[in-house]
């Protein structure tokens, strides 16, 4: 399932557009970026509280399909600033990462079990 | 001999830029055709060590040679070094200080990550003189690789 269809569906605010509307192949919860760029696989949706610019350049590395702030985290204006610059997909939402993640899951089902 | 060389210099000063270099080195991977995967290793490789350089030692200077069958990432720095290694590679140990730990950094998994994702990890370091840390991705044979283009700190 395509970012712009996630957003749709899960009614999520964009803050910046992705460059490409990218697949969104599974999900990943987590704010310690170590754990993130370890463990999150291509195309995860990153679910997150961290605001920061530092997001930005393990969301790059870790090739994730999407950024999503939950709680109703907004971003850094360094971070707005760097999804812009690099082309990622940065959204938010005032779901907690909880209720994101099963609802994203409904959406793309099995496949975003253990994706690595 | 290396098929190709790049150097990029870590700015010790600058948390929000950390992790450039390691996009740049990306970027330079895939120009090149390396392979999805060994880009992904090398990738989460560079960015911990270059995240450490930056939140631990204040900086150095990150040596990528890409070659017919491996990657090699060398980092560089002159900090403090590390006192204790054993203790230092184990998952969850973490000296990081609560200004970077806001940034999210700090989880004690950067070394253990390094560890992980590459073939071969190398640590030499020195109380008050500094760490180098040398890592090997090895390509494995259904890795294919395209041209080479020059590359750098642009
Ligand atoms: N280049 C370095 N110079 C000096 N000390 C270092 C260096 N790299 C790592 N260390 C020490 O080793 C510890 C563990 O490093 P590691 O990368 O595993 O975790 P971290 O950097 O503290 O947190 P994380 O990587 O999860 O953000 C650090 O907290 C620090 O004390
Ligand atoms: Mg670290």
């Amino acid at each position: 399932m395509k970012v712009s269809e996630v957003a749709k569906s899960l009614d999520l605010r964009c803050c910046v557009p992705g460059e490409e509307d990218g697949s969104v192949t599974g999900g990943y919860i987590g704010d310690l970026l170590s754990w993130v760029i370890g463990r999150a696989g291509k195309g995860a949706a990153w679910i997150t509280i961290m605001s920061t610019s530092t997001v930005a350049a393990v969301a790059l590395l870790a090739d994730v399909s999407m950024i999503i702030l939950a709680e109703g985290v907004e971003p850094d204006k360094e971070l707005a600033d760097k999804a812009q610059t690099h082309g990622l997909a940065l959204y938010s939402s005032t779901m907690g990462a909880y209720e994101l993640s099963w609802r994203l899951h409904e959406l793309i089902g099995e496949s975003c079990a253990g994706v690595r | 001999m290396d098929v190709m060389h790049c150097t990029y210099d870590i700015d010790g000063d600058d948390f929000t830029s950390a992790g450039e270099a390691s996009g740049k080195m990306k970027r330079v991977l895939r120009k090149i055709g390396v392979d999805f995967e060994i880009i992904r290793r090398c990738a989460i490789c560079m960015y911990e060590g270059e995240i450490n350089m930056v939140i631990h030692a204040n900086g150095g200077t990150a040596d990528v040679y890409v070659d017919v069958d491996s990657v090699k990432i060398e980092l560089k720095d002159n900090g403090p070094g590390i006192p204790n290694l054993d203790l230092a590679m184990q998952e969850g140990y973490s000296t990081a200080s609560e200004e970077v730990r806001n940034l999210g950094f700090g989880a004690g998994m950067g070394l253990p990550n390094m560890k992980r994702y590459s073939d071969e990890i190398t640590i030499a370091t020195r109380l008050g003189e500094g760490t180098t840390v040398t890592m090997m991705v090895n390509f494995n044979e259904k890795v294919r690789r395209g041209s080479f283009e020059s590359c750098g700190n642009s």
